[in-house]
């Protein structure tokens, strides 16, 4: 065969017309199953909001939308009066602060990682961090029951309560009773449980730094410190806020571990080491208890409320990411 | 005698394209050659292979040296030894000296952020913080050593944009993003920030290889005014430009320098077969 016969079969295969009609079809098939698949991961989200909306919807007539939501009272024994302040506000407090006692400590680790440590410290670091993300919530609860919670009456609340007793009795009621299972003990365990979001994220972030802008810092005379203060931080801005956001997310999300250690005191107000609840906590303690159905409708009007707030949170971190996120040099 | 001929028209060519201030400054009596840095058997290594080896120079002080070659030559290999900015490639290993006024900067004794405050950098791309202000970005540098005193910063400011000639561009906007600057303006800020911190060597690393040509004339002029006050090396690909602003020029060639003298012998009269083909289009 000689180079022109060669070319000539070449393009009869190329222009074969059934080839054409394969991949037409190819193409149609491949089309539909990715838009079934990918709508039905929408359509299960939507769906999930769905049901719980409608199993809330006892307790939405009920009490209403804002009512529900303020309501302090959590009764389902006597008055069958159910509100999720107090609920709602444990939620915002231990994710809150416990994002806030994390957030330092979670970007040091990663320029620790990102920055200081040789390639070998920086792998153990990583795999070490996420290894704290990958242990089921479950065990960590457990290792705050028989570990922590001990230890944290016994260093921490009891020498403080014995302290006031002392001084200044009136703080007493802020502290609340030193049992070691209580709001200070969840939060501390909270913010240990979400850093290797944050941590992931502000690495990715501060590894996207392009080379130029380290090496304009270091031109100017500053110091390894001063480049990661000047040039790498603030341009990482965006991936560190949202990693704090995913963080808090997973804060406000997250059960087991909560309701194993925060105590689980239906009634506000909750005090400092004292018992509080959650609104997943909530949840977990009591779906298997709710026999009368405005109880069961109740606590799916909570869920209903995760999810929003769940979806508000989400928002949020895709607004401040894009609103803070550089790109190539240009503020976006 | 065919092939001289076209030597010599095409270095004509080259050096009639130039601007009004071609060799402008090149006083070349001995008395005002001051020698202010000056490399000896400087060699960076990257791992097993040579970035550059035996590269002995003087800069001489308040000229603008230019260093020319092909690609991968060894150019910025050789500028970014200057201010010890290898020092972050792991794999990079510099030997030989490096003098400023006599002293090696690569000494156990020297501290090379001190350093690098005395021999800025203006890199190839623009290069603001993109969170900071234009007034932020260009005393950024003054922050670093601790001064805060807000006058002193207004007045370096507005001295530093003055020099790098884009005050009066953006005099009524300095809390302005940096970035919202054109390309052009960005890298005059750029040299404004190098310049704040009051370098005695200012080496440029194709400053306008990725500006218009109107800005690229703004910065060439720049160079012009500036080397009154500073000793500038600037690595350029463009021979129009080695030959409008600068006074020396070095030719490296595969990590080698070829040769080094005043821009007006090298352009016109080269000493090697290969600084000459170079200059005359035939690789490169």
């Amino acid at each position: 065969m000689n180079e022109s016969e060669k070319d000539a079969s070449l393009k009869e295969l190329i222009q074969k017309p059934t080839h054409a009609i394969y991949r037409w079809l190819g193409d149609r098939i491949f089309m539909t199953v990715v838009v079934l698949l990918g709508s039905a991961i929408i359509m299960l989200a939507f769906g999930m909001a769905w049901v719980l909306y409608g199993e809330g919807s006892q307790a939405l007539r009920e009490f209403g939308f804002f009512q529900f939501l303020s309501g302090r009272t959590w009764d389902p024994a006597v008055q069958l009066q159910f509100g999720t302040w107090p609920f709602l506000f444990g939620t915002l407090v231990t994710s809150i602060i416990a994002l806030a006692i994390s957030l330092f400590p979670a970007i040091a680790v990663a320029v620790v990682s990102a920055e200081y440590a040789p390639k070998w410290l920086s792998n153990i670091i990583d795999n070490l961090v996420q290894l704290i993300a990958a242990v089921p919530s479950v065990v960590i609860g457990i290792w705050g029951i028989f570990v922590l919670a001990p230890w944290m009456r016994d260093a921490v609340y009891m020498p403080i309560f014995m302290w006031a007793d002392v001084n200044d009795p009136g703080l007493l009621p802020i502290l609340g009773s030193p049992i070691g299972y209580g709001m200070t003990t969840a939060t501390i365990v909270l913010s240990l449980m979400i850093i290797p979001y944050t941590t992931a994220l502000t690495k990715d972030a501060i590894e996207s730094v392009p080379k130029e802008q380290r090496e304009a810092a270091r031109a100017l005379g500053a110091t390894r410190w001063e480049v990661i203060r000047m040039a790498v931080l603030p341009y990482a801005r965006g991936g560190i806020l949202a990693g704090a956001i995913l963080s808090l997310g997973r804060a406000i999300g997250e059960t087991m571990a909560v309701a194993m250690l925060i105590g689980n005191k239906n009634t506000l107000p909750f005090s400092i080491f004292g018992a509080g609840a959650t609104m997943p906590s909530v949840i977990v303690n009591e779906f298997r208890e709710a026999v009368e159905s405005l109880h069961l409708s109740s606590l799916m009007l909570i869920g209903f409320y995760l999810f929003i707030l769940a979806l508000v949170v989400n928002l949020a971190a895709a607004y401040i990411t894009r609103k803070y996120s550089i790109t190539a040099g240009k503020v976006v | 005698m065919m092939e001289n001929l076209t030597k010599e028209k095409s270095l004509t060519s080259i050096i009639d394209t130039s601007s009004e201030f071609q060799f402008n400054g090149v006083k070349s009596t001995a008395s005002d050659m001051k020698i202010r840095m000056e490399t000896k058997n400087l060699t960076v290594m990257y791992g097993k292979s040579t970035g550059i080896k035996d590269v002995s120079i003087p800069i001489y002080d308040n000229k603008v040296t230019a260093l020319i070659g092909p690609s991968g030559c060894g150019k910025t290999t050789f500028l970014r030894a200057l201010n010890r900015m290898h020092d972050m490639t792991r794999i990079a290993k510099v030997t030989g000296e490096v003098l400023l006024d006599n002293k090696n900067i690569y000494d156990e004794d020297v501290n090379p952020v001190i350093i690098r405050r005395k021999i800025g950098m203006v890199f190839q791309k623009p290069t603001p913080f993109p969170t900071m202000s234009i007034y932020d970005n260009v005393v950024a540098g003054l922050k670093l050593v601790g001064i805060r005193k807000k006058s002193l910063l207004q007045d370096v400011c507005e001295k530093a944009l003055t020099q790098a000639a884009l005050f009066d561009e953006v005099k009524d906007r300095l809390n302005d993003s940096g970035v919202s600057l054109s390309g052009g303006q960005q890298q005059r800020l750029s040299i404004a920030r190098a310049l704040a911190v009051e370098p005695e060597v200012l080496l440029m690393d194709e400053p306008t290889s990725s500006l218009d040509p109107q800005a690229t004339t703004r910065i060439e002029e720049l160079i012009h005014t500036l080397k009154n006050d500073v000793t500038i090396i600037i690595i350029t690909h463009n021979m129009q430009q080695a030959a409008r602003v600068s006074d020396k020029t070095a030719f490296f060639y595969v990590g080698d320098l070829v040769e080094m003298g005043d821009t007006r012998n090298i352009f016109t009269k080269p000493k090697e077969k290969k600084t000459e083909e170079y200059l005359t289009g035939r690789f490169g």
